[in-house]
């Protein structure tokens, strides 16, 4: 009988963590339709629109791929310190300076040494920027107490601030007019697409980190002592686990990853640096932690589907007549919906270990 | 030109300019901000409420203006403003006190959810005319038309700067305000003085956003006076620094909403005088000063002064 009971807790457990986010979204498509009615759109042809657009062909497939690689990878900013407690939002900051080092190293290096050598040392660049700029708001937060939500935020608007005076200045190409940015790669050193496909190896990259990143938190014990100060950080530094120390290492590693987003966003899709890199990767990378529950390998699941959400944008806007900004309030919806999931945890009787009398 | 008449003087002109027309949106949402923290509940969602309530009252401004004159109409749209805000108030309100349900990454969903309604709502008011607010031409005995330009004031600065202190008082001296105040500082004591925390910190959260929603009304009726996707400049976020800085005190949140405004207008103001070599680093001036504020005045060791004992606890 123990046993038994056991037996189902184990797979009671991650049950319920898969049942409520699915619930979530499920009432968010719902609460979505009606949205959709009141604005007088069809919600069965919006959402068969959205599934087309998506995940209907192999093509939208990879349009959708595209825009989920970057997704997996700010969504780790995020991810990584909340396993700390910490509540990071610098994502679309990081993205920016990662994307800025890439740039600099990329342009500085050209074809001077061989291209293999300047994309690792542009990616190195990326994600030692993107970490360093995150690693800053976790170091404010241990040395002075200022808190990491607000400071990094910050970062990001000063981010955006020097991208902008830098196209416009001193990395302004004059020859290029549509609108202020760097010279142009030198195609040697950009990233390639996936054999046989159109989605750049960021895709690749985003999947290798989002495991590096789950063996790392689940599976190490830099990982484990990472949570027990998330969990507890008073019985962590009883404990004599160097919490400062965990809260830099961890914020650059979230860091470093949307470091590496702005990399591959420059290198495999913009191929120069302006202010289109400023496209709420980062921002959208914050739902994709939270609907994932910090969950790296989660995270992937969710990058593809808001991936997939990104993608049908322009099809709504075309076939429906809802402005672009549909896919926003759709976020939204689902965002709420998924956080009010939460305070579901451990109150539905059917998840719950029975006991016997 | 006329701006290069004035030489360097138009720099601190434009700045006092910047400061007069900037500060507004500033104020209410810190103001607004500054209820809901008071009530122990952080509201990051403000820049969607922000930029909702400029949609709501541009978009009720233009089209109320033929039903009850172009005077009214930009008043009924700050009504607008303020209730949409409310309204978005609401659902944070609601949804922060569930359990388990962490106010950061709700303000974090508003802000997607608010902008999002705002975009969509808004799109067909981006190109029409709506019908601005009257301003108070203080400036009207000067020649400059800088200074003439300078000196308009919005009503809505004004009342902005009325409630400041009014809610200083009410935080001091009304039966009301106390209860708000036990809200955030020991929700345990309000308990047993038989408060229902639930409701004390709805109504601040939806005061607050009501407020703010205001505050989106003075950018889209006010300075710049117009409707785009792209009007807020991060007032709302910055909303939560703001009221950290003036250490939860509304008469505070005052002076630092007109250092914030004045802030905003150092890049334009050198601009004016022809040096835009770095307009957009001196366009980061009230982010980089807020970041600096924080590092000087936060401490590792201890909460700040005047801090509510309960901001950003676990509920009771």
């Amino acid at each position: 009988m123990v046993n038994a009971v056991a037996r189902r807790s184990q797979w009671q457990r991650p049950l319920e963590a898969v049942f409520l986010p699915v619930a979530a979204l499920l009432v968010a498509l719902l609460i979505f339709g009606l949205f959709c009615a009141l604005a007088g759109a069809d919600p069965i042809a919006v959402y068969g629109s959205i599934y087309k657009a998506a995940f209907g062909r192999w093509s939208a497939w990879q349009n959708t791929l595209i825009r989920a690689s970057p997704l997996m990878l700010t969504a780790l900013c995020t991810a990584l310190p909340a396993r700390l407690g910490l509540v990071i939002i610098g994502n679309e900051g990081a993205l920016v300076m990662g994307g800025l080092a890439a740039t600099t190293v990329g342009l500085g290096l050209g074809t001077a040494v061989s291209p293999m050598v300047v994309k690792l040392a542009m990616m190195l660049a990326g994600m030692a920027a993107g970490g360093l700029w995150i690693m800053l708001a976790g170091a404010l937060r241990h040395y002075r107490g200022v808190n990491e939500t607000i400071s990094s935020l910050l970062l990001n608007y000063i981010a955006i601030a020097l991208l902008n005076h830098l196209v416009e200045g001193p990395m302004r190409d004059a020859s290029f007019v549509t609108k202020p940015s760097s010279a142009q790669l030198d195609p040697a050193i950009l990233l390639g697409t996936i054999p046989g496909t159109r989605v750049h190896v960021g895709l690749i990259y985003g999947l290798i980190v989002c495991l590096l990143a789950y063996i790392l938190i689940q599976r190490t014990t830099f990982g484990f002592a990472a949570r027990t100060a998330g969990g507890n950080i008073r019985a962590a530094r009883i404990a004599g686990l160097p919490v400062g120390k965990l809260t830099l290492a961890v914020c650059f590693l979230g860091g470093s990853a949307a470091g590496l987003a702005g990399m591959v966003e420059v290198a495999a899709v913009q191929k120069r640096i302006n202010e289109s890199l400023v496209s709420n990767y980062g921002y959208a990378g914050i739902l994709v932690a939270f609907v994932s529950r910090h969950n790296p390998l989660a995270t992937v699941l969710v990058a593809i589907l808001l991936g997939g959400i990104l993608a049908s944008g322009g099809i709504l806007q075309r076939a429906h007549d809802l402005p672009d900004a549909t896919v926003l309030v759709f976020q939204g919806i689902v965002f709420l919906c998924v956080l009010f999931s939460d305070s579901f945890y451990g109150k539905l009787p059917w998840f719950q270990e029975q006991v016997e009398v | 030109m006329a701006a290069e008449s004035l030489g360097w003087w138009g720099v601190p002109l434009g700045i006092l300019a910047g400061t007069l027309r900037g500060s507004a949106p500033f104020l209410f949402v810190s103001l607004g901000e500054c209820i809901t923290e008071k009530s122990g509940k952080i509201n990051l969602g403000l820049e969607g409420t922000l930029l909702m309530g400029a949609m709501s009252a541009y978009g009720v401004s233009y089209l109320t203006q033929d039903v009850v004159g172009a005077f009214w109409a930009p008043w009924l749209g700050v009504l607008a403003a303020g209730i949409a805000g409310m309204l978005l108030g609401a659902i944070h309100g609601w949804l922060s006190q569930q359990p388990r349900v962490n106010d950061v990454a709700t303000g974090i969903a508003m802000i997607i959810l608010g902008s999002g309604l705002a975009f969509f709502l808004g799109k067909p008011f981006i190109q029409p005319q709506a019908p601005q607010l009257f301003t108070f031409d203080w400036g009207s005995w000067s020649s400059t038309p800088q200074l003439q330009a300078a000196l308009k004031v919005s009503p809505l600065f004004l009342l902005g700067v009325a409630i400041a202190p009014l809610l200083q008082w009410f935080f001091r001296a009304t039966r009301w305000g106390l209860y708000v105040r036990a809200v955030g500082d020991s929700p345990q004591a309000a308990l047993a003085m038989g408060i229902s925390i639930f409701k004390v910190r709805m109504a601040s959260i939806m005061a607050g956003s009501f407020l703010a929603g205001i505050g989106g009304a003075c950018l889209s009726l006010y300075y710049p006076g117009v409707w785009t996707e792209r009007i807020s400049s991060g007032q709302g976020l910055m909303a939560v620094a703001l009221v950290i800085f003036a250490r939860w005190n509304p008469i505070q949140c005052l002076w630092a909403s007109m250092l914030f405004g004045g802030a905003q207008a150092i890049g334009p103001a050198f601009q004016s005088v022809g040096v835009d070599s770095y307009y957009y680093l001196f366009n980061a001036a009230p982010y980089i000063l807020t970041l600096v504020i924080m590092i000087v005045t936060c401490s590792p060791q201890q909460t700040l002064a005047g801090s509510p004992g309960a901001l950003g606890k676990e509920d009771v």
